[in-house]
C-alpha cells in the first residue's frame, strides 16, 4: 500500500477509536468496538504468520548449515508434530494436553528455575561492575526481601518476618511508592508514543 | 438525554488531556526545531548505544534489537512501539554494514512490523537489496520459549551489542546473560516493573521507566520526539503538583 494510504488509514481509525473511549455518542462506539475486533482478529492472522516465520527461520538454518542446524531440525520436527496432533485430536484432546504437560511445561519450567541462577550471578556481576551505594541499596533490599520471605533451614529472622517485619515494610511502603513512581513516567511515555503514532510522526507499519 | 449530556462524561477530562498534549507537542517542535536536543541529560545507556552502532559498522557486526512479547492490541505495545523506533535508526545507520542489523519478537504483529520496518528503512535509504526477511524474526510464543530462542541469536550470529525494548517478564534475564557471555553490550528498558527490576541487575545498561520513551529524542529521531518528551516532564510535575496538594488535603481533612 502506498505510504500516504497507509499513514491516512492508520490516522483515520486511530482517530476514531480515540474519541470512541472518551466521546459517549453510540455511532462511534460501535464502529469503534468494530474496529478493535478487526485488530483482534489481524493479531490472530499475525499469529499464523509469526508460526510461519519461525518455521522458515529455522528451515533455512538447517538448509544452509545442515551440521549446526540440529536445534532447528528438532524444532521443526516438535512444530510439525505438535500441529498434526492438535490438528487431529483438537487443541484440548488427551494427546495435545500430554505434549503441554510433559514436555513444554517441564522445559519452561526448567528455564524458570535457571533463572534464579542467572539472578543471583548477574547480582554478582553488578557488584563488581557498578560498586556504588544505589547498587548497595539494591543488593541489600533484596538480600532483606529473600530472607524474609522464606525461612532457612527452619530458621526465621525475627526482624524480618510478620506484619512489621522489614520485609514488609520495605514490599509495602518504599517498593510501591518508586513502582508507582515508575509507572507515572511510563503511562506518560505511553501517552507520548501513541500520539506521535496518530500524528503520523512515527509510523511502524511501513507508511 | 439531550445531546450536552450525552457527549459530556468522565472522558472529555481525558480528550482533553490529550489535545493539550498534542497541542504543547505541536508547539514545542516548533520552538526548538533548531535545536531539538537541548538541555537533554545524559542518559549513559544511549550515550553507549551511539557508540555501539559505530563500533558494528566498523568491525562488522550486527547490532540485535529485541522487542518482547507485549504485543499491540493492549497497553503493553507502547514500549514495543519505541523499540521500533529504535530499529528504524540502527537500521538506517547501519544500513552501509556488512551485516545488517537483526530485531526477534515474541508476537506475531511485532514480527511482521519488526520485517516491515527493516524494509521500508532500506527502501528508504536506497538500499531495498539489502534486506533479509528473516532478520525480522519471532523466536517464540511463550515469553520462556520467546527468551530461548532470542538467545542463539546473539550466541551464533556475530552480535556486538543487545538492545531490549519493550514488554517483557523476568524471563528477559537470559537473555541479558546471554549477551553477558558473548561480551556484547545490552541496553535493556521496559514498561514492566518485573523486567525494569531485573535489567538493574542483569543488563549492562538498564533504561528505568521513562527513559525508555525518551530513546527516540536522544538518537535523533526527530525533533517531535524531544518535544514529546519535554511534553512528558511538563505533565510530570504537573502530575506530581497534583499529588503533593493530594496528599496535603488529605492529611489535613478535607478529602
Amino acid at each position: 500500500m502506498k505510504a500516504p494510504v497507509s499513514t491516512a488509514i492508520a490516522i483515520g481509525v486511530g482517530v476514531v477509536v480515540l474519541l470512541g473511549y472518551f466521546v459517549q455518542i453510540p455511532f462511534l462506539t460501535n464502529l469503534r468496538d468494530i474496529l478493535v475486533g478487526w485488530a483482534v482478529i489481524l493479531a490472530a492472522v499475525a499469529l499464523f504468520v509469526g508460526i510461519g516465520n519461525l518455521f522458515l527461520v529455522h528451515l533455512h538454518k538447517v538448509s544452509r548449515a545442515p551440521s549446526g542446524g540440529f536445534y532447528s531440525l528438532v524444532l521443526i520436527t516438535s512444530l510439525a508434530a505438535t500441529l498434526v496432533v492438535g490438528g487431529l485430536f483438537g487443541a484440548s484432546s488427551y494427546w495435545s494436553v500430554w505434549i503441554f504437560r510433559n514436555i513444554q511445561m517441564p522445559v519452561e519450567t526448567s528455564l524458570i528455575a535457571l533463572l534464579a541462577v542467572v539472578l543471583t550471578y548477574a547480582i554478582a556481576r553488578l557488584l563488581r561492575r557498578k560498586l556504588n551505594v544505589f547498587t548497595g541499596v539494591f543488593v541489600a533490599t533484596a538480600v532483606i526481601v529473600l530472607l524474609g520471605t522464606a525461612p532457612i533451614f527452619g530458621f526465621e529472622i525475627p526482624i524480618l518476618y510478620g506484619e512489621n517485619g522489614l520485609r514488609s515494610l520495605f514490599t509495602q511502603i518504599p517498593a510501591v511508592a518508586g513502582a508507582r513512581g515508575i509507572l507515572l513516567g511510563v503511562a506518560l511515555g505511553a501517552v507520548a508514543t501513541g500520539l506521535r503514532v496518530l500524528m503520523g510522526v512515527d509510523r511502524p507499519y511501513g507508511g | 438525554m439531550n445531546f450536552i449530556d450525552l457527549i459530556i462524561s468522565p472522558g472529555i477530562v481525558g480528550l482533553a488531556f490529550v489535545v493539550v498534549f498534542i497541542f504543547l507537542m505541536i508547539i514545542l517542535a516548533v520552538a526548538s526545531r533548531n535545536q531539538p536536543k537541548q538541555n537533554l541529560r545524559e542518559i549513559s545507556a544511549f550515550t553507549r548505544l551511539g557508540r555501539a552502532i559505530g563500533l558494528a559498522v566498523e568491525a562488522g557486526k550486527r547490532m540485535h534489537i529485541t522487542l518482547g512479547w507485549g504485543g499491540l492490541i493492549d497497553l503493553k505495545g507502547a514500549s514495543a512501539l519505541v523499540g521500533l523506533t529504535i530499529l528504524e535508526r540502527i537500521t538506517r545507520l547501519a544500513s552501509i554494514s556488512d551485516r545488517p542489523p537483526v530485531a526477534t519478537s515474541g508476537d506475531g504483529v511485532l514480527g511482521i512490523l519488526s520485517q516491515d520496518t527493516l524494509s521500508g528503512t532500506y527502501k528508504a535509504v536506497g538500499a531495498g537489496f539489502q534486506y533479509d526477511p528473516t532478520s525480522g524474526r519471532v523466536t517464540g510464543l511463550t515469553p520462556v520459549s520467546y527468551a530461548a530462542g532470542a538467545m542463539p541469536v546473539i550466541y551464533d550470529e556475530q552480535v556486538s551489542a543487545t538492545i531490549l525494548a519493550g514488554h517483557f517478564g523476568s524471563e528477559a534475564a537470559l537473555i541479558t546473560d546471554a549477551a553477558e557471555r558473548n561480551d556484547s553490550l545490552s541496553v535493556a528498558g521496559s514498561d514492566s516493573i518485573t523486567a525494569t527490576s531485573v535489567f538493574i541487575a542483569a543488563a549492562q545498561e538498564p533504561v528505568i521507566g521513562e527513559e525508555l520513551f525518551a530513546a527516540g529524542a536522544y538518537i535523533n529521531a526527530g525533533p517531535v520526539h524531544a518535544s514529546s518528551l519535554r511534553t512528558q516532564d511538563i505533565f510530570r510535575w504537573v502530575l506530581v503538583g497534583a499529588i503533593l496538594i493530594g496528599a496535603l488535603l488529605k492529611l489535613l481533612g478535607f478529602l
